[in-house]
């Protein structure tokens, strides 16, 4: 009878360490970027063209490209996400149709990123003949992150009781004034938090804007949405595998990735702290 | 001779003073049941007996519950051993989703016990007490989850039989169920009563008249007062108790 | 104002429908587009545009394959009776090869007497096969153009080359890049599932409040973290581990793809199992417990099982984030395009081939269009992937 309280321990104690090294990996990984990383951040990394081959100067362009990119789709994104997470949610009865679309939304966000590539340059570069441009880039990432915007508008949707709308309904309110007046300013907190987090996402994306807007190499700054743009996924990813002299440019290579990490890292905490802060709010009113 | 005894029984949800200084014991093969409007504490008072309230990460004892003049909250007991010898009914029916047999044959398989001839003996045995045998015997393969309501209760009394327990706590199990399953559950208890002991949580007044020998009126976390079924509810000691039983509130 | 307030709702309720139809416009886009840019790779010739084969009119061999015409470039065949033809050997010519048997002078300053001198070639060498552009031949040609085989899907498929540039025919079989992705994202199952699973058990099941709070976001971070720089980490960390711990000549293999895939999958595999484990009802977990039951044994025979729709779903999504995996096995797995027969050997996946690829194709190009025929395929993979999620969900919905 012992032996079954021992296989008991034995199996929590191991899933405990399994647990434990998952999160030292993570730990590993951000721990060597940040190690090696930070050495290489200065004001003039942050603020400087690259220079000599890219092993010398800043990432300042690339920066702004992801600025640009991450701008640009979130333009395209959030508005059409929202609103048809609202409609999906809050018009839509059980229908065939209804299947439908939650069935088109799941397949868009299980296309890999790459397949958004090839489908960017074959519709905004080619086709519209945007040409490789942060528009083409900002409109492929925006797709992509789409279904994400959808999806976490319609969970904070569904987390508001529904008794607040029967309430709404029974004063005698339209359907667009309760979800105005009533839904929306209980759901909002999830939806921001869900959008910020969104923003961390497409700030990493590679495989989209390889074919569509990222540049090798570009000493300048962006004149117009039709201009091509560096960004700092890919120019990480060129450092680490194509630079022309790779090893003197390993140490901008740390200093790239460790500033993609750190963005991500902030807007992380950004999204939790304001989730904390307008839950509060809500709760007060 | 006492089955089972709370000894100065004082629970704590946090801050939250679920259960106050309750004394109360249970004599083998009887029927007690604990009545109190709703957030009384019965509920609590009766999940101790399996330490059931474990399971909440801010729970917290104080005094002593023993079943057979065993310290359940002892720091050396072992608290799987403890639930095998005592039943428990739940609100609602939570058959597993597996076969009636299944259903039945759990209780021995997690002790280890899995020679299918015992196996065979324990599951016809239990769904007989339990009263549901003719109903299923031809079935025992079938999905837990595919019969009748009544019948989805009556099975998880036969799962908690087959570990032959001393105890049975039930925690108001007739009130998801239709009047003919319930009186079918009422009847199941009066002969159950022969050879085990029951302590029962339930709303219906009617009910706790109908089947029990003892009464327990909780109140805000007090045991208010405690005696014969019969006593209580023609004569009971206290105002509170006389109130709650003629309905002026609860 | 009555009226009014109606048509504003009318137009919101548009407004609304319009953009809840995107996500499905996109997907039919896609399709649409990855079919238009890559369907025009089969049931055309394999040979460049404006390249053509030719031989002597008095040849009788009419057609070859790729194969064939690639033996014969590679002078594995060296005789026209071997492809149906007389016994004459086969004199091999492609256009850099003219200054061999013409001067720059005969040729004129601007290759105008080129074509004549291509005409010369084939009247004077009737074994002679000619890999030249079409734009050369002379309007009278003494020679026919050789029809070359179409290539068919199966050809694309289960072809094992891959040398798209290769002249004067390149291959385009994927064989190669389906078996090494299926490899390298079967080696990152085999790590992330129990890995995965165990972390979730433990964080729904095992770890207090305080620690599963503490988990979470640690588990949404990793799963934050772009695949851009997991490369870079499987680059400068795993790759050499792997080549040390098992003496190989380069570390970029298959296995190092794996772990890194591997980590990659894990914040899937561990959020979508954790959510599963907690949709059992406490009342059965309870119901367990009050049999007796230890706390691992209700885990294992009541929750796990209740829970098995979800783990499956859990892991059929984390297979799909494997698959379409792009940057971080681009940059580890070495990128080698033959069949990988361990985990010790490079490989290359269906992703990191588009993304290593496109670049440098020339648009509308036949290697511009395999690349988007690799994307059709990709593309399959995660519907089927996608179709068994929503197969899993209704079939558990239903019973």
């Amino acid at each position: 009878m012992t032996q079954k309280r021992l296989i008991q321990k034995i199996a929590f104690i191991s899933f405990g360490l399994i647990s434990l090294m998952v999160v030292g990996l993570l730990f590993a990984i951000l721990g060597f970027i940040a190690i090696r990383g930070i050495k290489v951040i200065s004001w003039e990394f942050l603020t400087a063209m690259p220079d000599d081959g890219m092993t010398k100067g800043g990432i300042f362009p690339a920066i702004v490209g992801t600025g640009c990119l991450v701008l640009g789709s979130m333009i395209f994104a959030f508005p059409i996400g929202v609103l048809s997470g609202i409609y999906t949610h809050e018009y839509l009865k059980d229908s065939w149709f209804k299947r439908f679309i939650r069935v088109m939304t799941n397949n868009l966000s299980g296309i890999p990123s790459i397949v958004f590539g090839l489908f960017g340059m074959a519709l905004f570069v080619n086709y519209l003949e945007f040409g490789d441009s942060i528009i083409a880039g900002s409109l492929t990432l925006g797709l992509l992150t789409l279904p994400v915007v959808i999806r976490t508008t319609e969970e904070a949707l569904k987390s508001v009781d529904d008794t607040l709308r029967m309430g709404s309904y029974a004063l005698g309110a339209t359907k667009l004034q309760t979800i105005r007046r009533v839904v929306l300013p209980v759901a909002y907190p999830n939806i921001i938090t869900g959008l910020i987090l969104s923003i961390g996402r497409v700030s990493g994306e590679t495989a989209p804007i390889l074919f569509t807007v990222a540049a090798y190499f570009l000493p300048k700054l962006p004149g117009s949405i039709s201009d091509q743009v560096m960004a700092l996924p890919y120019h990480l990813y060129v450092l680490a595998t194509s630079g022309t002299n790779m090893e003197e440019s390993r140490p901008m290579a740390y200093g790239t990735a460790f500033v993609l990490i750190s963005i991500i890292l902030i807007i992380n905490t950004i999204a939790s702290l304001i989730r904390r802060r307008l839950h509060k709010k809500v709760k007060m009113n | 001779m006492i089955q089972a005894e709370a000894k100065n029984a004082n629970v704590w949800y946090g801050d939250f003073h679920a259960l106050k200084n309750v004394n109360m014991s249970f004599e083998p093969s009887s029927v007690t049941a604990l009545i109190g409007p709703s957030g009384c504490g019965k509920s609590t008072f009766l999940r101790l007996f399996n330490r059931m309230n474990d399971l909440i990460s801010n729970f917290k004892l104080e005094g002593s519950i023993t079943v057979d003049g065993q310290n359940i909250y002892a720091k050396d007991a072992k608290i799987d051993e403890i639930r095998k010898t005592i039943g428990m009914v739940f609100q609602k029916p939570n058959p597993f989703p597996k076969s009636i047999y299944e259903n039945v044959a759990y209780g021995l398989r997690v002790n280890g016990i899995n020679d299918r001839r015992t196996l065979d003996e324990v599951v016809e045995r239990s769904l007989k007490q339990a009263a549901l045998w003719e109903e299923v015997k031809d079935n025992l393969k079938k999905s837990a989850m595919a019969i009748s309501g009544g019948q989805q209760q009556r099975l998880c009394i036969a799962r908690a039989l087959a570990v032959e327990p001393k105890l049975i706590l039930m925690d108001e199990p007739a009130s998801a169920l239709d009047p003919i399953s319930t009186a079918k559950i009422e009847e199941l208890i009066f002969e159950l009563k022969k050879s085990f002991t029951i302590i029962i949580v339930t709303h219906n007044l009617q009910q706790a008249g109908r089947i029990s020998d003892y009464t327990g009126f909780f109140y805000l976390g007090d045991l208010i007062e405690h005696d014969h079924t019969q006593k209580m509810f023609l004569n009971p000691a206290q105002e509170r108790t006389q109130n709650y039983i003629t309905g002026r509130f609860g | 104002m009555k009226k009014f307030k109606k048509l504003v709702e009318y137009f919101v309720e548009a407004v609304l429908f319009s953009s809840s139809t995107i996500t499905s416009l996109t997907v039919i886009l896609i399709v649409i587009f990855l079919f238009r840019e890559g369907i025009g790779m089969f049931n055309s010739s394999p040979l460049e545009q404006n390249f053509v084969i030719v031989v002597s009119q008095k040849n009788p061999v009419q057609e070859l394959n790729a194969t064939q015409i690639k033996a014969i470039f590679n002078q594995d065949i060296v005789n026209w009776s071997a492809v149906g033809g007389a016994k004459d050997s086969i004199i091999l010519f492609t256009t850099n090869d003219i200054t061999n048997y013409y001067s720059e002078e005969e040729l004129g300053s601007s290759l105008e007497n080129l074509p004549a001198k291509l005409n010369d070639f084939i009247l004077e060498n009737p074994g002679a096969i000619m890999y030249i552009s079409s734009k050369s031949l002379p309007p009278n040609f003494a020679g026919h153009k050789l029809a070359v085989k179409k290539i068919g899907v199966a050809d694309f498929v289960f072809g094992e080359q891959w040398y798209p540039t290769s002249e004067p025919i390149p291959s385009y079989g994927i064989w190669p890049m389906i078996i090494g992705t299926l490899m390298v994202t079967l080696g990152a199952l085999l790590f992330a599932i129990p890995l995965g699973i165990a972390t979730a058990i433990f964080m729904a099941e095992v770890a207090s409040m305080r620690i599963r709070n503490l988990l979470k976001p640690i588990i949404e971070l990793l799963a934050g973290i772009p695949s851009v720089v997991f490369g870079f980490f499987g680059l400068i960390i795993i790759v050499p581990l792997v080549q040390k711990t098992f003496g190989l000549v380069v570390g970029e293999t298959v296995l190092a793809g794996s772990i890194v895939l591997g980590i990659m999958a894990l914040p899937t595999i561990i959020t979508i199992t954790e959510d599963a484990l907690r949709t059992t009802p406490q009342a059965l977990k309870e119901a367990s417990l009050a049999l007796g039951a230890t706390r691992w044994q209700t885990l294992v025979r009541v929750v796990v099982p209740y829970a098995k729709s979800g783990i499956s779903t859990a892991i059929i999504l984390g297979i799909g984030r494997a698959i379409g995996e792009t940057m971080a096995v681009l940059m580890v797995t070495g990128n080698s395009s033959n069949i990988p027969h361990s985990f010790l050997v490079p490989a290359r996946t269906i992703p990191a081939t588009i993304a290593a690829e496109l670049g440098e194709a020339p648009y509308g190009g036949l290697h511009f269009k395999a690349l988007f025929a690799l994307g059709i395929v990709l593309f399959i993979f995660t519907i089927i992937v996608n179709s068994s999620v929503e197969f899993i969900k209704n079939r558990s919905r239903r019973a």
